[in-house]
């Protein structure tokens, strides 16, 4: 049909739109990986001694772990010493306000959409950058500061809160939970901390936005999230990096923990560069997210839209440790053209009458592969606990695939794990229907995908939600056929 | 309106309209009848412009303009409507986004302003009631969990909505119990005017009792073998369908 | 680093042994056989004995099962066991002539009575392979890989023997055929059978396989069954598992499918000490039908592991499978289930299912349903759970008066039901369900008639 051959060009040339390169003076170094260039990360930002041992011991970890092989991804081999791991903005003055900021850089937020000044006046969204890696400003901390709400980057946070930072580091994701968690570990230049104090409802969303932009480096930015009792937060997260030729790595670890009654969200739209049309470039994205519901009775929720990355490879988990805790995983992952994605989440019930629940929704379009892979585990004490997971996939053509993998352990009687996946297809009937009542195919297109996402769309908190709507149509228009 | 001239379809090689000729007039309602698989529903889709289809015609023309050009959401927003046989479900899309996107789609077509929230609910609201469509089915995805009389009632709905000049109805009155063709039919007598015009397909005589034609072709092995007045159906629904394969050969 | 080296310790048995006896296997043997045994050594040489580190043993431990000094039979012992007296089929009307697998070798009985229909063949391996080499190198190894599973690259290396089944052209067989596979030796035994059913275009016929053991020994039995189903051809594949304890059983069942064939497997496994059952389908004919159900009461310590792969290779076939696992005691279980809808197998209707019952908190249940899509024009779907009894359909029954045991056993029963109401011959059937509710009773440990009251 010429006119879905015409919108499926349209679209698949349709340039990244958050491909521009920033013109900062980036303070960068060597490429190469070696202790001494671990030292000189921990130098350059002015660490205390037990955040250097930190390092050297996950450096140490890493060296003696292989490159995992399991996913179902193409991945090819990385030189891991040809990466820079440490890039920033040279301007790192900190600035009382906005108006301080480097004009260029904050017309690189402006670029991306991300409302800074706006959120000012309006009051909706607190905000920290992570530019290369490197938190650049956190709007709104004073305000938080009133409620006893810790929001600072990671590296304020080792000056600030090295009692917090030494009782938590590592907690969730422990240095060698796998190799890119150990590598984080090693190199991870800075990132968000965040600390809800005890019965504190955090009166704003939370927000990082992460945007790799020096050439040759690796984004390796670290969140670590403390609810303490009765508290609540909700956290969003939003990458975008430049158009490069070259391939892009980015090893992220998040890391949350709540307390007795606390409740997290987590909400993520991830759209790193994706590569070209031919598969060329785009970005590396291996990241561990990891949750405990330390407290009884506590919760966290990861959302996510994923629809960026040459290569994603993640899995937000949920260790749920205190009794009726509740994990939570809702999930959106879009791969065209070359794209890769190996996603999805891991639940382990330990509590009593922990409960969880996974909604996983794939859309694979061009000649790219999506695949879901979880585990549900319920260990022998977690009586009466209860998993629902339910993994849809919708395949906009016949070159692509979709994958399910998902892993289900049960070691008591009294549990109840159901699983169930659906892999279908747009129809051709279902688009001439909407075509039939003036409708066309792109718009049909966008209705019904985002008709298939809506369940975990919901999910997000307004501003996001209608951000990720328009990331997906711009992401699939047009691909079926 | 309406101008077929010599009018073939195949698929996969197999012919199955083989020469139509039909000329329909504003404000004219025809009925398409035959036996099963003669080429009605065929002849829906092919007006319609879905895509299955190797066609070949001296000429078709809607309002004057070549039909086979446009794309099927052109021909829709140019006024042709199409009242499915086995309309699709199409989960997660809420009715009360689709039928808003669809006439504001055709406004726009036609230059006009988009309608806000609150002019579409109420234009929704009473077009709902021609067809006495429950108000909750509007909160549901496009034909889910829809019983058969109420995947109809919606199909006359949307037309209501659309107010489009030809309406098609291929076999709207099968599967329909007496009531729900009342009322089907109902709608459609309402959106009857002079500038509009219908082409009834059916199998059957019983809901021309209701939408009165004004000719009636029957379509055999993808020809239009006889055209009359109302009476042809009366004469087919007495003689049956056997006549007609009798009279032309098999 | 000490991994590896046990396991190569443990396969270094294995390895040795081959080269110990390595005359012996190919003496006497067809050379369709011994053609492909040095190569699948070699096979098994890079792999080894499977750990759990291989995801698809993931679940089961197959090396303390290849611990025991075990004695090998490579030769057909001269035994004269009267099957009349050692076994005696329990399944009401079935009244078939079942023929004899012992220790992996194919026997044949004196007073056999042929009344198979004219040109089927039901005989041993090493027989037909040796008088009539021509109608079996086309199929044996074709679609048993040894390079992709350790435990076929060792029966493939070890094969001497098994039964060969041949159903020509068109030809109905009415009557089920049975199949008993008795172990029996004075020491702990290593097994290796291979089988080869060929059913050509158009025929059709039902297969009974039943186990059963005659003492207490540790048995390990590791067999490859191949089956080719012709165009149009109909075939249903019963095994009922039934050993004691002591045995471990590798049952690896590799079935092609041409086009138009209908091919269902029934599997059984209601004893055993470790099960662990291969088994693969190739769908290489447009509208072939797959069906696969399962089913397994375990309790005390045993072992299932169902680990099937489902190839949809060309367009318009369907598969189905439902697999159901009730696990009591300390039992454990694993049922990891692949679909795999290769580009260009467009229409495909794949459909999956896997429940499963624990009955105690020891019992664990450990469950891996896969996808993998590469042509859209589909309709896949897998489904998976693992729980207990409904506990609101418990409370209807209890409130029209039934009480709380009976109401259990009548969930079980229903939640059994399901695989067992696909069994065609009647008579099995009903004798499934009865097995099944004598053993939610807990009035029997033992299918057949058997007078070991083995505790382990």
């Amino acid at each position: 049909m010429e006119e879905k051959d015409r919108i499926i060009n349209d679209v698949t040339q349709s340039e990244y739109k958050y491909g521009f390169v920033t013109d900062i003076e980036t303070d960068i170094i060597e490429t190469g990986l070696n202790e001494n260039v671990i030292r000189i990360i921990s130098a350059k930002k002015n660490e205390p001694e037990f955040m250097l041992e930190f390092r050297l011991n996950a450096f140490r970890k890493w060296q003696k772990m292989k490159m995992p092989d399991w996913a179902y991804l193409k991945i090819p081999p990385i030189d891991f010493q040809k990466i820079s791991y440490y890039a920033a903005p040279k301007t790192e003055a900190k600035y009382e306000s906005l108006d301080e900021v480097d004009p260029d850089l904050l017309d690189t937020f402006n670029k991306l959409g991300i409302p800074v000044e706006e959120q000012k006046h309006l009051a909706g969204v607190a905000v920290d950058i992570v530019m290369d890696s490197v938190s650049v400003k956190t709007t709104f901390k004073d305000t938080l500061a009133e409620k006893g709400i810790i929001f600072c980057s990671f590296s304020d946070a080792v000056k600030e809160h090295p009692e917090l930072i030494k009782k938590y580091l590592g907690q969730a994701v422990p240095v060698a939970d796998n190799y890119f968690s150990a590598l984080n570990s090693a190199v991870f230049s800075d990132g968000s901390f965040c600390y809800i104090p005890k019965g504190v409802r955090c009166p704003m969303e939370l927000s990082t936005y992460f945007r790799i932009n020096a050439a040759n480096t690796g984004q390796f930015e670290r969140t670590l999230i403390i609810a303490d009792d009765d508290s609540y937060v909700s956290y969003l997260e939003g990458c975008t990096a430049p158009m490069r030729d070259e391939n892009q790595l980015h090893a992220a670890v998040v890391a949350i923990i709540t307390m007795d009654r606390a409740e997290v969200k987590y909400s993520t739209v991830q759209n790193w560069y994706p590569g070209n049309k031919e598969g060329v470039g785009g970005v590396y994205n291996f990241v561990t997210k990891r949750g405990i519901c330390r407290g009884v009775s506590s919760k966290i929720s990861w959302t996510q839209v994923e629809t960026g990355s040459a290569i994603t490879w993640k899995y937000p988990s949920c260790i749920l440790l205190g009794d009726n805790s509740v994990g939570e995983f809702n999930s959106v992952a879009v791969t065209n053209n070359y794209q890769q994605a190996d996603t999805g989440s891991k639940m382990i019930h330990i509590g009593k009458n922990t409960k969880s629940t996974i909604i996983s929704k794939g859309i694979s379009a061009g000649k790219s592969n999506n695949s879901y892979r979880g585990l549900v585990k319920v260990m022998p004490g977690a009586k009466n606990s209860r998993n629902f997971s339910q993994c849809d996939s919708l395949l906009l053509n016949d070159t692509c695939g979709a994958h399910t993998f998902p892993y289900i352990d049960v070691q008591n009687k009294s549990s109840i794990v159901e699983h169930e996946a659906t892999t279908s297809k747009i129809g051709e009937d279902q688009i001439f229907y909407c075509n039939q009542r003036g409708i066309d195919t792109e718009t049909a297109i966008g209705m019904i995908v985002n008709g298939y996402a809506k369940e975990v769309l919901n999910k997000l908190p307004m501003e996001f939600a209608v951000e990720a709507q328009k990331l997906l149509q711009i992401s699939l228009e047009g691909s079926v056929g | 309106m309406l101008s077929i001239k010599n009018l073939y379809a195949s698929v996969e090689g197999q012919e199955i309209l083989k020469g139509i000729n039909l000329e329909i007039k504003p404000g004219e309602v025809h009925a398409i009848m035959g036996p099963n698989g003669s080429g009605k529903s065929t002849l829906a889709n092919v007006l319609a412009g879905k895509d299955d289809y190797e066609i070949t015609a001296d000429e078709i023309t809607f309002l004057g303009e070549n039909l086979l050009d446009k794309s099927p959401e052109t021909r829709a927003k140019d006024g042709l409507f199409l009242s499915f046989q086995y309309p699709v479900e199409i989960p997660g899309v809420p009715m009360v986004n689709f039928i808003k996107t669809a006439v504001n789609e055709h406004r726009k077509h036609r230059g006009e302003k988009e309608l806000t929230a609150g002019e579409f609910l109420k234009l929704m609201r009473k077009k709902m009631e021609l067809v006495e469509l429950k108000t909750k089915l509007t909160n549901r995805s496009v034909n889910e969990g829809f019983s058969g009389g109420e995947k109809k009632k919606n199909e006359i709905f949307q037309m209501a909505m659309l107010e489009p000049k030809l309406a098609i109805l291929d076999e709207t009155d099968s599967g329909l119990d007496i009531d729900a063709l009342k009322t089907v039919a109902n709608g459609v007598n309402a959106l009857k005017s002079p500038e509009t015009s219908s082409i009834v397909i059916t199998h059957y005589q019983r809901l021309l009792d209701y939408i009165v034609p004004d000719f009636v072709h029957v379509l055999y092995h993808g020809k239009i073998v006889k055209s009359g007045g109302k009476e042809l159906a009366f004469e087919l629904e007495e003689k049956g369908y056997d006549w007609i394969k009798k009279e032309n050969g098999n | 680093m000490s991994v590896l080296v046990e396991k190569a310790d443990l396969s270094l048995k294995y390895i040795s042994h081959y080269n110990k006896v390595k005359e012996i296997l190919f003496e006497g043997s067809s050379y369709v056989l011994n053609d492909v045994r040095n190569r699948a050594f070699q096979d098994f040489i890079i792999q080894g004995i499977p750990t759990q580190k291989n995801e698809n043993y993931k679940y089961t431990n197959l090396n303390p099962r290849f611990l025991p000094d075990f004695e090998f039979v490579h030769h057909k012992e001269n035994n004269n066991v009267d099957i009349k007296t050692v076994f005696r089929c329990d399944v009401p009307q079935l009244n078939l002539e079942p023929r004899l697998i012992f220790n992996g070798w194919y026997h044949r009985i004196s007073n056999e009575s042929l009344n198979l229909p004219e040109g089927v063949i039901l005989c041993s391996l090493a027989e037909i392979a040796n008088n009539n080499p021509d109608l079996i190198k086309e199929y044996y190894g074709k679609i048993a890989k040894t390079d992709s599973d350790s435990m076929v690259a060792l029966n493939t290396a070890y094969a001497k023997d098994g039964y060969f089944l041949y159903i020509p052209k068109n030809v109905i067989v009415e009557k089920p055929i049975q199949l008993i596979n008795f172990l029996q030796a004075e020491t702990d035994t290593f097994v290796t059978q291979r089988n080869l059913i060929i059913i050509e275009q158009g025929a059709s016929t039902n297969l009974i396989f039943c186990d059963h053991t005659l003492n207490l020994n540790n048995y390990l039995n590791n067999s490859v069954t191949e089956i080719f189903v012709g165009e149009n051809a109909n075939l249903d594949y019963y095994t009922l598992q039934n050993q004691h304890n002591r045995t471990s059983s590798i049952n690896s069942v590799f079935i092609q499918q041409e086009r138009d064939s209908v091919a269902t497997t029934h599997t059984y496994s209601l004893h055993g000490g470790l099960i662990r059952n291969n088994l693969k389908f190739v769908l290489n004919g447009e509208n072939a039908e797959a069906n696969m159900y399962g089913m397994a009461f375990l309790d005390r310590k045993q072992h299932i592991d169902n680990f099937t792969q489902i190839i949809h290779a060309k367009p318009n076939c369907q598969s189905n499978q439902v697999y159901k696992n009730v696990l009591d005691g300390e039992s454990t279980g694993a049922f990891s289930g692949m679909i795999h809808v290769v580009r260009d197998a467009q229409n495909t209707n794949a459909f999956q299912q896997n429940n499963n019952l624990l009955l105690t908190d020891e019992a664990k249940m450990q469950t891996k349903p896969q996808l993998i899509i590469d042509a859209d024009d589909v309709k896949c779907s897998h489904g998976a759970t693992v729980g207990q009894i409904d506990e609101e359909a418990m409370f209807y029954l209890r409130a029209r008066g039934i009480d709380e045991d009976k109401a259990r056993l009548m969930m079980m029963n229903a939640f059994a039901h399901d695989v067992v109401r696909k069994i065609k011959v009647e008579a099995l059937g009903n004798r499934i369900d009865e097995l099944v509710e004598k053993r939610l009773n807990g009035e029997i440990a033992r299918c057949h008639e058997c007078a070991y009251n083995c505790e382990m």
